[in-house]
């Protein structure tokens, strides 16, 4: 109880530079949070994911489209329980600024085989009815104040012209995870635009998203797909959901690898900051413990002392700093939403901030523990006056 | 009666609590030598004022250390209470301070962050005494030095003579036997410095304790039984003159 006592008031014995130095701890510890999340968050697609979906695309690549007609025959491979269409529309609701991901997809069977996107029946039934019918995320709705039976016109840029449609539905995620920032409206109404208007275009598809009847099947039905489509026109390439996301991931990840580098980095500055300002500090109060270490006390109690109130500014900076993490990331997530659409702190995230908060107290009062604890008693005295 | 050495004593001396033998002591600095105590050998009886004098540099901060246990001799030894506490480990000599020895320094050395009152308890925590009882003997202590309405105030919010006479509790309050203190009166006015002396004189002659003094100030010295003259190392008055 006396050193955690001592500690305690030792710690805050210069407030400013106790304040500055939880303040800089604090801060590093929300950056670490903060980047940490960023880099889940470029992976939540991949963990999100289903493990019985499978995307089939064109084998050049995904800017290749697909013939509607494989629709039918991917439906007849066994272990296929569904498949749907979706094409990546592009479109610009008011100003770029506004982006967020809209897909032109086959309303029943993409439904069914995204479970994670809740809709009421009545705004469901409503939506399948309606040929200019789409539907948008929670989120996407709150930020532009759209109601069910709102018009919205998107200015196509893939499909040139302006799209009008009617929002039908508003989907909320299953799990906190799930995006709610998307927008899905008829792959008919495209196409039936494009057959009138650029009819080369129409009856394409830019991916298949098929669902198999379980995991374990799933390499064997995607192996079966791309054989069925081999020495075609238009070859496909199938693989699971997961393995579809990663291909995005991988484009960036040397930015992922680098912000998760600068994320260390922060907390290897702040240990150095720590450690200097706990460095200083047992300089100035060398007497002080060749004082106690002079009235009996063992060098293990100096060092608790000093290991105490090193360990007690870091605790506390790394708990303002998770403290700051959540409104923060609140915050990121309102502003940036259409570059992140969930921004949510998990747990683990915390473990981490909490271990690389207890990591800078312990490294930081490595030097000043070992100064104090083997100072010699006549030399520390003579510190005094 | 004998000594710790088995000698007889003579009719009215007192058994020697200190004694040390042919003691040296000296540091390193880089890769020379310097030596600071030479063969120094005298004892201090029990109950015993002694004053150690000397110019700067004289070695008698070092001796008062070596006695206090605080550093260690190279060659001698140095017995308090018949034990020899040169071969004691570092651990086993901050125990053995811890319940022998009281330290005054001229700085008073109080941790600031701590109030008058903590300050003195600071020895009683290494004591197996419980909370109501190390409470009991502050306020005791606290009361004799006549700051029992100090004893929330930190150091910084009491004079230097108060501050001196909470380090003058704080080596009283484990009551050990040898009182150590190093210019006790160096940092004070004269006012301060004579009430702190009294309160040395005090200590010998109510409580019967030794005191060791380091002081470089003759009228300081005037309360001692006995003066040490120390000069580069050596003992100038090895026959120990009295005063």
């Amino acid at each position: 109880m006396f050193y955690l006592k001592l500690s305690l008031r030792n710690a805050f014995r210069h407030p400013l530079r106790a304040v500055l130095t939880i303040t800089g701890v604090a801060v590093a510890i929300l950056a670490f949070g903060l980047l940490r999340t960023l880099v889940g968050l470029w992976y939540l697609g991949v963990e999100t994911s289903s493990s019985t979906r499978l995307i089939t695309r064109s084998s050049i690549s995904l800017v290749f489209t697909l013939p509607v007609s494989y629709r039918e025959r991917i439906r007849h491979i066994p272990g296929v329980t569904e498949v749907s269409t979706m094409n990546w529309f592009g479109g610009i609701y008011v100003s770029e600024k506004n982006f967020f991901p809209n897909f032109a997809v086959e309303p029943k069977t993409f439904l069914a085989l995204y479970p994670e996107f809740i809709i009421e029946d009545a705004e469901k039934k409503s939506f399948l009815k309606d040929r200019r019918g789409a539907v948008a995320g929670y989120k996407l709705a709150a930020k532009h104040g759209w109601k069910i039976g709102d018009r919205i016109i998107l200015k196509g840029t893939i499909f040139p012209g302006e799209w009008d449609f009617v929002l039908r539905g508003i989907y909320r995620g299953a799990q906190r995870s799930t995006d709610e920032s998307q927008f899905f409206f008829h792959w008919d109404y495209l196409n039936e635009s494009l057959r009138r208007t650029v009819p080369r275009r129409a009856d394409q598809v830019g991916l298949y998203v098929i669902g198999v009847d379980s995991p374990e099947k799933a390499p064997e039905v995607a192996q079966a797909i791309d054989a069925t489509f081999r020495n075609s026109l238009a070859e496909t390439m199938s693989e699971t959901e997961k393995a579809f996301q990663l291909s995005f991931v991988a484009m960036t990840e040397a930015i992922m690898i680098a912000i998760k580098i600068v994320s260390y980095v922060v907390i290897v500055i702040i240990m150095v900051v720590a450690a200097n300002t706990m460095a200083m500090t047992a300089r100035e109060r060398i007497a002080e413990y060749a004082t106690m270490k002079a009235l009996g006390f063992k060098w293990s109690h100096v060092a608790i002392t000093v290991f105490g109130e090193s360990l007690f500014i870091a605790l506390l900076g790394g708990a303002i700093g998770v403290l700051l993490t959540f409104p923060t990331a609140n915050l990121l997530e309102k502003e940036l939403s259409q570059f992140f659409p969930v921004f949510r702190i998990s747990p683990v995230t915390i473990y981490f901030q909490i271990a690389a908060a207890t990591l800078v107290g312990v490294v930081s009062s490595v030097f000043p523990v070992y100064r104090a604890s083997t100072i010699n008693i006549s030399e520390g005295l003579r510190r005094i006056g | 009666m004998k000594n710790n050495d088995g000698a007889d004593l003579e009719e009215g001396e007192k058994p020697h609590i200190v004694e040390l033998i042919s003691v040296s002591k000296a540091y390193q600095r880089g890769s020379q030598i310097i030596p600071v105590l030479e063969d120094i050998t005298f004892s201090i009886a029990d109950g015993e004022f002694l004053a150690l004098m000397g110019p700067s540099g004289s070695g008698k901060s070092t001796l008062l250390n070596l006695i206090a246990g605080i550093d260690s001799v190279d060659k001698g030894s140095i017995l308090v209470k018949g034990l020899d506490i040169s071969s004691l480990s570092e651990s086993g000599l901050a125990s053995w301070r811890s319940a022998n020895v009281g330290l005054i320094f001229q700085f008073y050395n109080l941790i600031p962050v701590l109030t008058a009152f903590e300050n003195i308890e600071l020895p009683l925590l290494l004591t197996d005494l419980s909370g109501k009882r190390r409470k009991e003997q502050v306020e005791t202590v606290l009361s004799l030095v006549n700051l029992s309405d100090r004893m929330d105030h930190y150091p910084s919010q009491l004079s230097g003579g108060q501050q001196q006479r909470v380090a003058i509790a704080r080596a009283m309050v484990t009551d050990p036997a040898i009182l150590v203190a190093d210019e006790p009166t160096g940092d004070l006015d004269r006012a301060s410095a004579v009430e702190i002396l009294s309160f040395m004189d005090r200590l010998v002659k109510e409580f019967g304790k030794t005191v060791i003094m380091v002081t470089h100030d003759p009228k300081a010295a005037e309360n001692a039984h006995r003066i040490i003259r120390l000069e580069k190392g050596v003992l100038l008055n090895p026959s120990q003159q009295k005063v």
